[in-house]
């Protein structure tokens, strides 16, 4: 369907785009690659009347490394971290996790800024910010606010984001060079919505015990999350067959899907527990029996 | 009443600019302003990859970018890639696999694999058939689609091989 009617502004500045949003309060609405945005527009999910295009805002679109962590600009393309040949060392997870964001010509388009303010229950940018405990930089007229992701998004398609505030970068924590990880996901199509997602990572101790266990799920909850109780039954453990399968039966448990037109609970609830001992087994590099 | 305003745009090669309301999608403003109807619109939210154009080299859904936002920019669209009377290598490999039937799809197939091939000369058949799922096809089943994309790739990377030297 066609848009709906609505104005458009370009501002060059931060400031000046606040102040736009500032003077057209809950009727504005930020736009970057607008690849979520558009779509809600067109079905009507979202019918703003004015558009602040953040776009040409200098300065949101690096990546950048330094003993702080690792910082994307709001306005950092899928692309743009596909071609950053850095961070399949400094950060594996992440760039697994975005090779599975959407298709060819949203990926040129679409922001992680976008996505972590659009914050779809499946997305993979806001798990990965969740699991990895990302901190968000938001600046409004106020001044400067920064948010651990799990604080940022209060539920399906919300976050704390105030009608004048922008998103402007998120930080992951540097990541430990000998860590074990993984990230699985299953969708009907290469690029869809996930139906279930886990990003996995845990540290290994001189004992060859797991510490520092982070498990995120995406697409079976009304927001990305960590599961506290499977990362309980890992830590302190040594990663073998049986902990990988009392893991994935903690997160059968530990998640309560609901029902919709792409899947039933029960089949997501199953599939994560079968993500999740794929991406543990991958992780501890150990084959699972068949049974499993 | 909120206005048109003039948006200034290279597509395929020519300064125009078109004036539209900030709703229109780039898609809107090249089938309507410039009546370059070979983008197709199919879904309009993203989906499909019907409408997808080239926009400074990056290829783009046309239908999820108002044209406001692309001020200044160039834009290939699948009548930049050839002529009924030139087709391209990619459009003669099209033609010679019968990669197209109801012929829907095939604007934004075009230009999708342009894009790629223009980047990834060399891409193989697994990064072809990634690229292309963002295409849905009703008609071909995508088998003859990725024996063209793989065929054309020659024309491609002699290009490439030029700008790289």
């Amino acid at each position: 369907m066609k848009l709906p009617p609505l104005d458009y502004i370009c501002p060059a500045t931060l400031t000046e785009a606040i102040a736009a949003l500032a003077v057209h309060g809950g009727n504005a609405k930020v736009i970057a690659g607008g690849q979520s945005l558009v779509p809600m527009l067109a079905f009507r999910l979202a019918a703003p009347s004015v558009l602040v295009d953040i776009g040409q805002l200098p300065d949101l679109k690096s990546i950048s490394i330094s003993a702080e962590g690792i910082d994307f600009g709001a306005l950092v393309t899928w692309r743009d971290i596909e071609c950053d040949t850095r961070l399949a060392q400094v950060h594996p997870l992440l760039a697994a996790a975005i090779a599975h964001v959407a298709h060819y010509q949203i990926r040129n388009r679409g922001t992680v800024g976008g996505s972590m303010a659009h914050a779809d229950p499946a997305a993979e940018m806001p798990g990965i910010a969740v699991t990895c405990d990302a901190m968000l930089t938001i600046v409004g007229p106020n001044g400067t606010r920064i948010l651990r992701a799990d604080e940022f998004i209060t539920g399906g398609l919300s976050t704390v984001l105030e009608a004048d505030e922008i998103l402007t970068s998120i930080r992951l924590p540097l990541w430990k060079k000998a860590r074990r990880w993984a990230f699985e996901e299953f969708a009907p199509r290469h690029g869809d919505f996930a139906l279930a997602g886990v990003a996995a990572f845990y540290d290994i101790d001189a004992q060859g015990l797991a510490y520092n266990a982070h498990i995120g799920v995406i697409g079976v909850a009304d927001r990305p999350m960590r599961l506290p109780g499977v990362e309980a039954v890992l830590d302190g453990r040594r990663i073998d067959a049986d902990v990988i399968l009392q893991a994935a039966a903690a997160a059968r448990d530990a998640v309560d899907p609901a029902d919709d037109i792409h899947a039933e609970a029960a089949y997501r609830r199953d599939l994560l527990g079968v993500l999740l001992e794929r991406a543990l087994a991958r992780a501890a590099d150990i084959t699972l029996p068949e049974a499993a | 009443m909120i206005s048109a305003r003039p948006v200034r745009l290279t597509v395929n090669g020519t300064q125009t600019t078109v004036t539209v309301e900030p709703r229109a999608t780039l898609a809107d403003a090249l089938r309507n302003e410039l009546r370059l109807t070979g983008t197709h619109l199919g879904c309009e939210h993203g989906v499909c990859g019907a409408c997808t154009v080239i926009v400074d080299g990056a290829a783009i859904r046309a239908c999820l970018m108002l044209a406001v936002q692309a001020e200044g920019a160039e834009i290939t669209t699948v009548e930049g890639l050839g002529s009924a009377a030139h087709l391209s290598a990619l459009q003669l490999a099209f033609r010679k696999h019968h990669a197209l039937q109801c012929g829907f799809c095939t604007a934004g197939i075009l230009t999708t694999a342009h894009a790629l091939l223009t980047d990834e000369p060399h891409a193989d058949e697994d990064r072809i058939r990634e690229v292309i799922s963002g295409n849905l096809c009703r008609c071909t089943g995508y088998l003859p689609i990725i024996a063209a994309i793989m065929e054309a790739r020659i024309a491609y990377s002699d290009v490439q091989c030029e700008a790289a030297q």
